[in-house]
């Protein structure tokens, strides 16, 4: 079990240094020369040259790279074009909103999605399951964004009752004031990720419930509450489990898009004010955070199968 | 393809009209979803007959008039006819999303099937797409489209290079199988060549799952291009693209929702009908799966 885990734990070192080695190939072939926006319109070319040669922006490419990841291991991730701040100042301005609209989304999506899957597997064929189906192809089929304006539509502009856009901090405001300016964002963000998690979950829902085991129990004159959840859900959870770790990228995605709509100041607006100022080295950052993310989320993941089926033993 | 029905492969995944026609008989939204994706087709190939004007012409006397009967869309804060611009829109999100799927694949397939039957290339290149695949898709189409000037090739390279990985995954995942199956190794016995043994015994089992898998790519390109517009990383301003309209009318939306409503309601549309046409075919060519999902 130890080797399993030290073999994943390599296997994700090498998935890292395959995204740093495509960032930083995405910066080093990035328009324009630093050195030159550093000495500015009054500089030589011999002074260009020496500012190179200063930051080592003259050394071979692999040497670069190993400068590079050392500065990264380090914490290190760049300096903005822009604003001239640590890249990584930057995004620790940002990441309170953006956690907390990702572990909102994360934590209703989840609760909402589970118990939909298992009772359309439950229910296979009826009219609970077909809905369930319906707003799963419908939920991967409506934007992100085009979803967020109608409920600002409805729900804001039309029904006052919740706030059009913004973020309030969790340390300065009420607990009230803090998530109402969180439920749209969620509910927007998680729909596509509900729609996933409940599609996968129906279908390793009806794998189990089609096994012997789930007759005997039920054949024992079970009630189907605890068939279901205590048999049936316990032992469909790998895939729903893998489904919630792959389906992160979704939510990093998403959060880019929402956080634009709903102006929350996160390190998905971080992402989009890079872009319009092309600002390379936080586009880059944050490429490299959220990839970072997703990777150990998959670990972890992978890692809790070992608790959840005692029968894996690697 | 008929070269493969006549084949007796026990695994043959290819498929045939008789599957199309049962799936689709119980599955009636697949046909609705085709209907839908043909309208929006052919909406974008006859654009120019449809009743519209230049999308492009500015008439900033008639700006953000609520759709009308002079102006059915109404028009966006230059003064352009929003209907004009959806329907040439088509023409781009429509091109993106099957430019994509066709690209991707052919990529995808050629990687895969090498990386499939060659081992000690396989180990390679499945690391860098491992690499690849940890990259939050539109994060990766972002920071390639950072790099290059916005314009509609490069948004279908960035797309593209974003959703290869996951072909390529599918691909060598389904040489693995085949290559185990008796007719490749009569193949590989008789003294088959390699390349012939691909084009000819692999090469045809992979176009049903890789045909559902298109489906689904085109309709994640759409909406991926629709995001990166949004967020003023994709298509050039210039273009009206759906994505673009939704863009420009960001800041307008509380005094003109129509300029979503309408492209929204277009790329949501026709996103959901290639998916309900996807899903067909998906329970077409894989019965097993289809009683599940």
């Amino acid at each position: 079990m130890l080797a399993y885990v030290i073999r994943r734990l390599f296997a994700t070192i090498a998935v890292m240094a395959v995204v740093a080695f495509f960032v930083f190939s995405l910066l080093y072939l990035t328009p324009g020369d630093p050195a030159a926006v550093i000495a500015g319109d009054a500089a030589t070319s011999d002074d260009i040259k020496r500012i190179r040669a200063n930051l080592g922006l003259d050394e071979p490419f692999l040497v670069r790279f190993g400068g590079w990841v050392w500065a990264l291991l380090q914490g290190d991730l760049g300096v903005s074009i822009f604003t001239n701040l640590p890249v990584t100042h930057l995004i620790g301005q940002r990441v309170e909103p953006t956690l907390a609209l990702t572990l909102c989304t994360l934590l209703v999506s989840v609760l909402v999605a589970v118990p939909l899957g298992v009772l359309a597997a439950a229910r296979a064929g009826s009219w609970s399951d077909r809905a369930v189906m319906a707003f799963s192809v419908l939920g991967f089929s409506l934007p992100v964004f085009v979803f967020a304006y109608i409920l600002i539509t409805v729900f804001s502009i039309e029904l006052r009752w919740l706030p059009v856009q913004g973020y309030r901090n969790f340390a300065e405001n009420s607990f009230w004031d803090w998530l109402r300016h969180l439920i749209l964002p969620s509910i927007a963000l998680g729909t596509v990720y509900i729609a996933l998690i409940a599609r996968i979950t129906r279908a390793s829902m009806l794998d189990v419930l089609a096994q012997d085991y789930i007759r005997t129990a039920q054949a024992k004159g079970l009630a189907p509450a605890p068939v279901l959840v205590g048999h049936a859900l316990k032992n469909a959870a790998i895939p729903i489990m893998t489904i919630i770790g792959i389906g992160i990228a979704l939510l990093i995605s998403g959060a880019i898009v929402t956080e634009t709509v709903f102006a929350i100041p996160g390190i998905g607006r971080l992402t989009v004010d890079a872009i319009l100022r092309r600002d390379y080295p936080v586009i880059q950052g944050v490429t490299l955070l959220f990839s970072a993310i997703y990777v150990v989320i998959n670990l972890l993941v992978d890692l809790s199968y070992m608790l959840f089926d005692p029968r894996i033993r690697f | 393809m008929t070269a493969v029905t006549t084949l007796p492969a026990p695994v043959s995944t290819s498929p045939t009209l008789r599957q199309f026609k049962e799936a689709f008989r119980r599955h009636p939204t697949a046909i609705v979803g085709g209907i839908v994706l043909l309208l929006m087709i052919l909406l974008a190939l006859l654009a120019p007959w449809l009743g519209t004007v230049d999308p492009q012409a500015v008439t900033p006397i008639k700006r953000l008039k609520q759709p009308s009967a002079e102006f059915w869309f109404g028009t966006d804060m230059l003064g352009r006819d929003v209907y004009s611009r959806v329907v040439y829109g088509a023409r781009v999100s429509l091109s993106i999303g099957i430019a994509v799927a066709f690209f991707s694949i052919l990529v995808g397939l050629s990687i895969g099937l090498v990386t499939g039957y060659l081992r000690w290339l396989d180990a390679v290149v499945m690391r860098v797409m491992d690499g690849l695949m940890s990259i939050p898709p539109v994060l990766l189409a972002i920071s390639l489209m950072a790099l290059t000037r916005a314009s509609i090739e490069n948004v279908i390279i960035a797309i593209t290079l974003a959703e290869v990985p996951r072909v390529v995954r599918l691909v060598r995942s389904l040489v693995l199988t085949l290559r185990e199956q008796p007719y490749v190794e009569a193949a590989v016995a008789a003294g088959t060549s390699l390349p012939r043994i691909l084009v000819r015994h692999i090469l045809p089992n992979t176009t049903a799952p890789l045909l559902v898998q298109g489906t689904y790519i085109c309709a994640s390109a759409m909406i991926t291009e629709a995001i990166l517009s949004f967020i003023g990383a994709g298509t050039p301003p210039n273009i009206p693209s759906w994505g673009n309209i939704m863009a420009e009318a960001r800041s307008l939306f509380q005094i003109a929702g129509y300029l979503i409503f309408f492209p929204g309601v277009c790329l949501s549309l026709t996103v959901l009908a290639v998916n309900l046409l996807g899903d067909g075919m998906r329970d077409a060519l894989d019965p097993r799966l289809a009683r599940r999902m």
